[in-house]
């Protein structure tokens, strides 16, 4: 245990609750994993399993009720300041709703730099452009001239752009076509690869998470229900009912049996 | 011009939809053609192929300033071009019913699940109330509501994403028709619910001899639950296959859609990217 590396993130008996009495609903209920650095852990779960809202409470955007979230085996404050955005970033689900729609792609990608006083933008810019694989010819247009793929490259370059260590995403492929969402996972891959960056995954699609992490809990409820470690899922290796029941449900439709 | 089929519930031919753009007009969809029997056929394609609005020329619902135009488009015999708007309203609803994506949009919010149900049934005749509440519960219950007596009561926001769709398909089917057209029935469900609403229409299929035309973007749920697949590219049917044989597939862009999909096992490398190719458009 002593000589184990310091997990880049590590989260302990993570408990959201929201709402109170008779409202109260415990979203996520003591949830715990640790992703080591430059490693890619995928968190999957249908609707209401709390997967999402695990991502929401590491960037402070959910009551945390009880736990603790480590980031290079340092808590968290109450506040998340601006050393931690320069560490974390997320990037979301709907590239519609993302991207603010009368800013363009210069602003969009100014606004961080800006706050965070960097000098050198210009370089930063046309840098991050290319490392999601933008023509610079986009910088001055703005989201709505731009296709689902590519507003999402926009929100990877945006989130890229303080060069943190660490990228939360949440479904960040659900809402492409199929052959777009095949094109921004392998750019994802790339730059994990080139930038040693570590991803925590958010996905309901099983074959994405398999496709894109090492190691992955499988949440229902707000609970964990299993952690499985590479291969686990390729070789099913699995073991608990729902897990299975989700792998079948991912590989489509069967028909019963005597049915035509 | 090509003759129908002979069993074909619906005959399509040189199917297109026109919009006019700032830039000229616009074709959605380019003259295609095909027939449904009672099967089940799905439509496949990416956003922009025209697979939801083929749906919707059907049934007459694209709405102006959209132009829809065809050398034949039949159901059971009944010529649906420039049929007036009531002799319309007898087919639609009647004997060919949509459901379409997203129950919370497509339920209406302010009126009970029960009185949805009952103006489906009413549309046609005044069935007796006591009659139309025993088939509303008889239909819910096909669609494996456990609870149907308090969702015939509740409205639209009181019920989860999975019951919203099936109350859907309980409202299209209580009339009987006789041909659904179902346009991304499941994509906004969890799997697990997605598989019941299929194991749900896949039954109805079998039992009433319904004819169902399934448009979705998913090709490997498509190819596991229908009998055929016309698979569309920008407003055109690229390809059209036995759904068990998709594998087979011929057209690059049928088989760049199913390989640029993530397999549980497949490893971490890259995945192959579709290369579009000019010479699609005018397949």
């Amino acid at each position: 245990m002593t000589d184990a590396p310091v997990p880049r993130i590590e989260v302990r008996d993570l408990t959201v609750v929201f709402g109170e009495d008779e409202r109260r609903v415990v979203a996520v209920d003591a949830v715990s994993f640790r992703v080591e650095p430059g490693a890619s852990f995928g968190l999957v779960g249908e609707s209401g399993s709390g997967k999402s809202t695990v991502l929401r409470a590491i960037c402070g955007l959910s009551p945390v009720a009880g736990g603790q979230i480590l980031i290079d085996g340092k808590p968290l404050d109450l506040r998340r300041d601006r050393a931690f955005t320069r560490q974390v970033q997320m990037v979301f689900q709907d590239p519609y709703g993302s991207l603010h729609p009368r800013h363009t792609i210069d602003r969009i990608l100014s606004e961080p730099l800006a706050i965070h006083g960097f000098r050198d933008r210009e370089t930063r810019i046309t840098g991050a452009l290319a490392d999601v694989g933008l023509d610079p010819a986009f910088r001055f247009r703005l989201p709505h001239q731009l296709s689902g793929g590519q507003r999402q490259r926009v929100a990877i370059a945006r989130a890229l752009i303080l060069e943190p260590t660490i990228l939360l995403l949440d479904e960040p492929t659900s809402a492409l076509d199929a052959s777009i969402q095949a094109e921004i996972l392998n750019l994802l891959s790339r730059l994990r690869r080139e930038k040693n960056l570590t991803y925590l995954f958010v996905s309901h699609d099983l074959a994405v998470i398999d496709h894109m992490c090492d190691r992955l809990l499988v949440m229902k409820g707000g609970r964990a229900v299993e952690e499985l470690t590479e291969g686990a899922l390729s070789h099913r290796r699995v073991e608990s009912d729902y897990t299975r029941a989700l792998m079948k449900a991912s590989e489509g439709f069967v028909r019963p049996a005597g049915a035509a | 011009m090509t003759q129908a089929h002979g069993d074909a519930l619906l005959s399509v031919r040189d199917l297109s939809v026109t919009f006019d753009t700032r830039r000229g007009p616009f074709q959605a969809v380019r003259g295609i053609s095909f027939d449904v029997g009672r099967e089940r056929v799905g439509i496949v394609g990416e956003s922009g192929s025209g697979k939801s609005m083929t749906g919707r020329a059907i049934l007459g619902l694209v709405r102006a300033p959209g132009r829809v135009a065809a050398s034949c488009l039949t159901f059971d015999g009944i010529d649906m071009r420039n049929l007036p708007e009531r002799q319309m309203r007898r087919i639609r609803g009647q004997r060919v019913s949509m459901v379409m994506q997203d129950p919370r949009y497509s339920l209406n919010p302010v009126m009970t699940v029960g009185r949805q149900i009952a103006e489906a049934l009413r549309v046609h005749g005044r069935p007796p109330r006591d009659e139309i509440r025993r088939r509303s519960l008889d239909m819910l219950n096909e669609v494996q509501i456990r609870d149907p007596e308090r969702v015939l009561k509740a409205y639209p926001h009181e019920l989860s994403g999975g019951m919203g769709q099936r109350v859907m398909i309980a409202m299209m089917l209580v009339t009987e028709p006789e041909l659904l057209i179902a346009d991304e029935p499941t994509s906004a469900l969890d799997v697990t619910v997605q598989l019941e609403v299929l194991r749900i229409l896949d039954d109805l299929v079998r039992r009433r001899g319904m004819g169902l035309i399934f448009i979705s973007h998913d090709l490997r749920l498509v190819s596991t639950f229908c009998d055929r697949v016309l698979v569309m590219y920008r407003g055109r049917i690229v390809e059209e296959i036995e759904a068990r044989r998709l594998h087979e597939a011929k057209h690059p862009y049928t088989q760049g859609l199913l390989n640029c999909l993530p397999r549980i096992g497949g490893g971490h490398g890259d995945l192959p990217t579709l290369q579009r190719q000019q010479a699609w458009k005018d397949a």
